[in-house]
């Protein structure tokens, strides 16, 4: 996936073109005359449905982000509502979920002291982009609202913000010497060193954490959509013997979809550690 | 078909629907919702997550503390018990012994009090003894003086009624008596 990520920055339409025929190719049933619609990129530009051309137009992922941003202030403002010492069920999950940004990220990585100041913009992170993940697999949502770029870019801007300044702020020398000359190195080396580290560090950085992100849910959705659109065709439009195939690609969308969740919630917990690493590596007094 | 799919692809491309090119609305959707659920878990849920956590913590130490409170006070009362529990026997211990000396200072006592009586007893009973005998030998003397002067009289004929004659008499005679006696008692 990064590499493809990373080819498409320099060739967007290109990779578009193969990622549109590497899908014709998976489903040579599809013609253009018969009844299958596969899925195409256009998905993830649905029409508007409010303020058309305006800055705050209102379409199918819009809407999809809204409710998960609903769902998440939800069950974040009643799990922390009225907080018990001994937690229930309900309170336990929350605290299970809220641990595992505070503990297994933030304090691991930073520390107890730079762990508690970055905790609210990791946490925001992790839970933003797992419940807009997590959209993808739910019925009549039906797609991640990470899938369109504007999602994965803010959040990544966001991780290029932070790490800078916690960098800058902690030292602007040490920050600068530690990602750009990397010490144990013979001076020489710098020429070469030193603009590889400057575009890893300055340039790849965000754009990775986009790109990582929006692929993964722009192929998971792409799959689900290819499975059970096969499926209603195989079953629905073709019928007789045929829907023993159907069978087959329902069974494959099923187990996708578990994929999916597990997908969901890795790109939410690798986003938010990769953050927590950029912040970790810029306040680091010596890589 | 490939070229087909190619250039119709190529085409939507250039309609803007590259998935890497952001729409504006786009990025300020996704700002806001950012923004929204930074601040909601900034001044809200994590404020509130990081207070239930110190209060569980300082529950913790404190049930610690009161447990250890609990425990010193139950090994304080037991050793104030096991000093009453000595002070206790010593006290019996002194009791028990003033006991046995005031037993033994009464049977004493008694003793005393038995051995005084007794004495007395014995003192009263030879006192009265001795006085009998005194008035029996003052009755005797009389009697016995009465009785000599009479048989003297008898025998020489004559009164000896001269008291004073008389009396000398026989106080001479019993003085000889008493002497041969004494002599005797000496003797023997």
């Amino acid at each position: 996936m990064f590499v493809v990520a990373r080819a498409e920055l320099h060739a967007p339409k290109q990779e578009i073109a193969l990622l549109a025929n590497a899908l014709n190719l998976l489903v040579p049933m599809s013609t253009d005359d018969g009844g299958f619609h596969g899925p195409s990129i256009e998905e993830f530009f649905p029409g508007a449905l409010l303020f058309g051309g305006t800055p705050f137009e209102i379409n199918r992922i819009t809407l999809v982000r809204i409710v998960a941003v609903v769902a998440l202030l939800l069950v974040f403002w009643l799990g922390t509502r009225r907080m018990r010492m001994v937690p229930g069920r309900f309170q336990s999950l929350v605290e299970m979920g809220l641990d595992l940004v505070r503990v297994n990220i933030a304090d691991d990585l930073l520390g107890k002291k730079d762990g508690k100041r970055f905790l609210p913009l990791l946490t925001t992170i992790f839970f933003m982009v797992l419940f807009m993940n997590l959209t993808g697999v739910i019925p009549f949502l039906n797609i991640a609202g990470t899938s369109v770029i504007g999602v994965p870019l803010v959040l990544a801007i966001v991780a290029y913000a932070a790490f800078i300044y916690a960098g800058v702020k902690k030292s602007p020398k040490n920050f600068f010497k530690n990602s750009l000359f990397p010490s144990g190195v013979p001076w020489p080396v710098y020429i070469i060193v030193t603009p590889i580290e400057l575009i890893s560090t300055f340039i790849i950085r965000p754009i990775t954490l986009t790109l990582r992100l929006m692929m993964n849910m722009i192929v998971g959705h792409l799959l689900l959509v290819l499975f059970f659109a096969a499926t209603s065709f195989f079953v629905v439009q073709l019928g007789g013997w045929w829907s023993l195939l159907g069978v087959g690609t329902l069974a494959f969308g099923l187990v996708f979809t578990l994929f999916e969740i597990l997908v969901a919630v890795l790109q939410a917990y690798v986003f938010a550690l990769l953050t927590a690493v950029y912040i970790q590596l810029a306040v680091a007094e010596e890589h | 078909m490939l070229h087909a799919v190619l250039s119709a692809a190529t085409e939507a491309a250039e309609e803007n629907t590259s998935p890497v090119v952001p729409e504006p609305y786009d990025i300020i959707g996704s700002a806001i919702c950012f923004i929204i659920i930074l601040v909601f878990f900034w001044r809200y849920a994590l404020p509130r997550v990081q207070k239930l956590l110190d209060e569980r913590a300082e529950a913790i130490e404190g049930n610690i503390a009161k447990a250890d409170e609990a425990q010193r006070k139950a090994e304080a009362a037991l050793e104030e018990y096991t000093a009453q529990l000595a002070d206790a026997r010593t006290e019996a211990g002194r009791i028990r012994e003033s006991a046995r000396e005031d037993g033994n200072r009464i049977v004493a006592e008694a003793k005393e009090r038995a051995a005084g009586e007794a004495a007395r007893v014995t003192a009263t009973a030879q006192a009265q003894i001795e006085a009998e005998r005194q008035s029996a030998l003052v009755s005797l003397r009389s009697e016995v003086g009465t009785l000599a002067i009479d048989l003297a009289s008898g025998v020489i004929g004559e009164s000896l009624s001269d008291d004073a004659k008389a009396t000398a008499v026989v106080d001479r005679f019993l003085a000889d008596l008493e002497a041969s006696e004494a002599t005797a008692g000496g003797k023997k």
